[in-house]
């Protein structure tokens, strides 16, 4: 779709090498670079429709019941009859929103992006393993997409109980009109992304255990790689646990079978099935569910490293603990799913081992946050637009992360699960810390995609409305959640009803949230602009622009089909040797060979 | 017409933003400086706003806090919700300190080791005792937090005391119905087939089974009436919806034989227990009593909904297919929390908090707590035995009428190939 339109006038200046043709270099291509940019483009392009629709439910929520040109222009007269919109679409929108983003931009997009790209460049490859998986990895992540975005135009509604779908709600069109044609391209949608996901998981996970280039050692991996690497097995581990939840759930919609269903009527038709239980979907759901917070974050994370450390001029503090706590965020992420589900009836005794096991997180997520904070200590920092965008992400890290401490104990979850805490502590996570991960790494990779430099002034004014936009957004967030008022709700008259000034409160905030929530839309459209622009008109980039270690600045400009003309470098250093004493300048690339008597990795 | 001039405007901003770009662009070609290359001037720039950010964000989030912090839910009222109030007073203190250190330490940092011409980064690839200490801080403020948290959890989610009255609160799309234990505190059992326009929770006796029996087979879409109209040669059906009577035939049958199993294994013994129950009608007022325990048990008809109670930090999911149970002890009266909130006409809200259909939203329940004499009063007139009262006095005997049943309501018990039969019926006319 997005993708191959706005790369074909970029043949311009494509160099061919083979005797590509158009259809196999820029269509069906199985050049690993050209992958991530498809995944890329694609990710972009449902991103900005994610985030339409998140405009569109919070004109709704500051200003519920009034006409709206903006709702009727996009929503029509079905699904938003004189410019207000109707319930069921607003739950429609909110579910949609949060399966693309969580799905197709920070899934897709970030992993499917940067590890195409990277993975091969960083660790000496000439591609990926499986060049033709790796196609249809991305093949399948298009169709899942389009077929998600198809689901928003049909005449029954998208599917719309919520982004995790619980039975019995998903299961039983009688209960909500999204359950039926809009909830069945869900699910089918998933099917599709979830096989994209797995082989492009397997396929970096080979690349990385084999394709690295003579002396890269596991230990001399850049940060990125690491994120990847643990990025990929999460994914392995638990997409799978994801297909199998949806599919027992599409039996039961389709079969007649009982796994999640038993004893219900649904409006006044008594349905037969018995035994099941709503609580297996959702032990199901949260084992994808969790690892999937970090499959999001831990790839940003890892950009950031690398980005960090390469603009202050300093090696990242603490490799190897970085390293160890990636694993054991990744490790734990698998063993915390039940925190979503203190208050489903869940039996309390393994709530309180979920206590347990959820709150160990904080301590690699807090050794992270300081060996950040002391790589930046003394640097000699550069602020590049990636570069704010890291700091961004540290801080927004931090600010989402420590609400988690409070929502994973079970004894304080009680109040605020699903209110809009909720809501703002995993969009500060997610929404902000993974997104500027995203954004950073566009920014700083962007040279090696495109050949071309993004406009750096236009990236700072895209940064300062994002972070002030976005966290204008969500902190007001927590003060609505703590003031009671449940995420999902079309409007709040209800608690109107019941104690006006609390209500009043609400409303004061949402209208603030959707102020900022407009803002930072707009300033996204200063990256799209920027983006575009400079993928045809951007000044034309130089080898290693940021005066990088690591072994995709080695690479020419202009792409060639195996990354290197001539042979692979060997690498003899570890990627972090900014600022090194002795050394002149200060950076040395990975495949500098050591001076005599200098000290090796650390 | 405004469409169009909106697009125009569009169109026209950002070719004048590429036009921007583009001298920007041929100026710093002029000067010949290249895209990567961060002035001085710039760096700086970024560097002071950065700690601009950081002190603005600061302000506004004080300024939220103090302005916005806790007015919200008020004080809790129950007695586990002043203690976990407590201890989310002390993790907000912890985190919102930990917020304010790290990101002072990282906004500061920033701006002050902003790239100072000749001022080379300073080495330090890693430090074991560093990384020793802010693993081994943090995992002790952890296990604080944890033993706290745990404690609290315990206390929140152990056996409730046998003097703590049952009360069922009930969910269906979208309302809430009340059932209270009555005079023996014990909730009747209940079978979600039994569930008609008189019974609609579903109680267990005797005669409900009998009803419910009675109904799936000769009420006006029960079994012999779909039999007589398949079997009738002088009616001719439309194939789908023939189809339909025909499975719909078939499900009540299968339904009819567990129905009748259900019959033969009760015990009419515990007929009792249901009888005494106090059956409000839905979204009837929830009234509970100043320090009284409580136990409830949530149920759900159709699909998962959540009972929120923001006041009483009260919350626990309804699952269709099991029974889900949450206690607490109201301590403060309506009438003393309007008081408190300064709003005289301040009420206790249930609100469903788990998204369950396009009314989601609108799903809640008025929830008054009264002083004992109060409660009593109150309790004494609905639990009275007064047929002639039905509408005030609302046990299960009073409402269900024993011996003489209700004439039975044909359409109470689905059909789904209701509708058809009509057509069916029309079209042979």
């Amino acid at each position: 779709m997005a993708a191959h339109e706005a790369h074909a006038p970029h043949d311009a200046h494509g160099h061919h090498h083979h005797e590509e043709g158009f259809i196999s270099k820029y269509i069906f291509s199985q050049d690993h670079k050209m992958i991530g940019k498809q995944f890329l483009m694609t990710a972009v392009f449902m991103g900005v429709v994610a985030m339409l629709l998140s405009i569109l439910f919070r004109i709704q929520l500051a200003w519920p019941g009034e006409e709206s040109d903006f709702l009727s222009f996009f929503l029509g007269e079905t699904w938003a009859p004189g410019g207000v919109m109707k319930e069921s679409m607003y739950l429609g929108l909110v579910t949609i929103h949060g399966t693309i983003m969580v799905f197709f931009l920070l899934t897709g997009g970030l992993s499917g992006t940067f590890s195409n790209l990277l993975i091969p460049l960083q660790i000496g490859a000439r591609d990926m393993a499986s060049g033709f998986l790796n196609m249809l990895s991305y093949w399948m992540f298009l169709i899942s997409s389009l077929i998600m975005l198809f689901s928003l135009f049909i005449e029954t509604g998208p599917a719309s109980s919520g982004w995790t779908i619980y039975p019995p709600l998903s299961a039983l069109p009688q209960a909500i009109e999204g359950s039926g044609l809009g909830m069945t391209m869900w699910l089918v949608s998933m099917t599709i992304f979830i096989a994209s996901s797995l082989l492009g998981s397997l396929n970096y996970i080979v690349t990385i255990f084999n394709l690295r280039t003579k002396g890269m050692k596991m230990t001399r991996l850049p940060l990125t790689i690491w994120a990847f690497f643990i990025t990929a097995i999460l994914g392995v581990l638990s997409f799978p646990v994801l297909l199998s939840a949806a599919l027992l759930l599409m039996m039961d919609r389709l079969a007649g079978t009982s796994f999640y269903l038993s004893d219900i009527i649904v409006g006044s038709e008594m349905l037969e099935n018995h035994g099941g239980s709503p609580l297996l979907y959702q032990h199901l759901f949260w084992f994808l569910g969790h690892p999937e917070v970090y499959i999001v974050l831990l790839p940003a994370l890892g950009l950031t490293s690398e980005i960090i450390s390469t603009n202050s001029r300093k090696p990242i503090f603490g490799y190897r603990a970085m390293i160890g706590s990636i694993l054991a965020i990744g490790f734990l992420s698998f063993i915390v799913w039940g925190h979503h589900m203190f208050i489903t009836g869940m039996n309390p005794f393994i709530g309180s081992v979920f206590v347990f096991t959820t709150l160990l997180i904080a301590i690699p997520s807090a050794v992270k946050v300081f060996n950040y904070i002391t790589t930046i200590w003394r640097g000699s920092n550069i602020y590049t637009p990636a570069m704010l965008f890291s700091i961004g992400l540290v801080s927004t890290f931090i600010t989402g992360g420590v609400t988690g401490i409070i929502l994973a104990d079970s004894a304080l979850d009680i109040a605020v699960h699903d209110t809009y805490f909720v809501v703002a502590h995993f969009h500060i996570v997610m929404g902000m810390s993974a997104v500027f991960g995203m954004f950073a790494g566009v920014y700083h990779w962007f040279p090696k995609m495109y050949g071309r430099m993004l406009n750096t002034r236009l990236g700072y004014a895209h940064f300062w409305v994002t972070i002030v936009g976005a966290y204008g957004v969500f902190f007001p967030m927590h003060f609505v959640g703590i003031a009671g008022a449940p995420r999902r709700y079309y409007d709040y008259t209800v608690m109107g009803e019941y104690d006006k000034p609390t209500f009043d409160m609400i409303m004061d905030l949402n209208v603030i949230i959707t102020v900022f929530a407009i803002i930072a839309a707009f300033g996204q459209l200063i990256f799209l602009f920027n983006f575009f622009y400079s993928i045809f008109r951007g000044p034309k980039a130089v080898q290693n622009p940021w005066r990088s270690n690591t072994l995709e600045w080695t690479t020419p400009v202009s792409h060639v089909h195996g990354n290197w003309p001539g042979a692979i470098p060997e690498v003899h250093r570890w990627p972090y040797d900014y600022s090194k004493p002795g050394a002149e300048e200060d950076f040395i690339s990975q495949i500098v060979p050591l001076a005599e008597g200098e000290e090796g990795d650390h | 017409m405004t469409k169009l001039i909106v697009l125009i405007v569009i169109i026209l901003g950002v070719i004048a933003i590429a036009q921007l770009v583009r001298m920007y662009e041929l100026s710093s070609k002029l000067r010949n400086r290249r895209e990567e290359d961060i002035p001085n001037r710039d760096n700086r720039l970024n560097a002071t706003l950065l700690l601009v950010f950081m002190l603005a964000f600061f302000a506004s989030v004080i300024y939220l806090f103090v302005e916005y912090g806790y007015t919200g839910r008020g004080e809790a009222a129950s007695v586990h919700g002043a203690s976990t109030d407590w201890l989310m007073d002390l993790n907000l203190w912890i985190v919102i300190g930990v917020f304010f250190l790290t990101n002072a330490l990282l906004f500061g940092f920033a701006f002050k080791y902003v790239r100072k011409p000749g001022v080379k980064a300073y080495w330090f690839p890693h430090d074991n005792r560093l990384e020793l200490v802010w693993t081994v801080v943090p995992a002790i403020v952890l296990a604080v937090i944890i033993i706290l948290g745990l404690r609290s959890w315990n206390e929140q989610t152990d056996e409730s005391p046998d003097e703590a009255i049952r009360i069922e609160l009930f969910s269906k799309q979208f309302d809430w119905t009340v059932r209270m234990s009555g005079d023996d505190n014990t909730l009747g059992y209940f079978d979600y087939k039994l569930t008609n326009e008189n019974n609609p929770m579903a109680l267990l006796t005797t005669k409900t089974i009998q009803d419910a029996i009675d109904s799936m087979e000769y009420s006006s879409t029960g079994i012999h009436a779909l039999e007589a109209k398949l079997n009738n040669p002088h009616l001719i059906f439309i194939p789908e919806d023939h189809d339909l009577m025909v499975k719909d035939l078939a499900r009540k049958e299968r339904m009819v034989r567990m129905l009748y199993q259900l019959k033969a294994r009760h015990n009419s013994a515990l007929d009792a227990r249901a009888m005494d129950d106090i059956v409000f009608n839905a979204n009837d007022t929830l009234f509970l009593c100043k320090g009284q325990d409580y136990e409830f048990n949530f149920r759900s008809k159709d699909v998962i909904h959540s009972a929120l109670m923001p006041h009483f930090r009260s919350q626990m999911n309804t699952v269709p297919g099991q029974t889900t149970r949450f206690k607490f002890i109201p301590t403060i009266t309506t009438a003393e929390m309007r008081v408190k909130m300064n709003n005289p006409k301040f009420n206790y809200i249930l609100m469903c908090n788990k998204i369950c259909g396009s009314s989601h939203y609108k799903m809640k329940l008025m929830v008054v707590v009264l002083d004992k004499p109060a409660y009593k009063k109150w309790y004494a007139k609905v639990s009275k035995f007064d047929p002639k009262a039905a509408d005030v006095c609302k046990t299960f005997r009073n409402i269900y009428a024993v011996g003489k049943p209700k004439a039975v309501v044909a359409d109470s018990i689905t059909v789904a190939a209701g509708t058809s039969v009509d057509t069916a019926a029309m079209a042979t006319k």
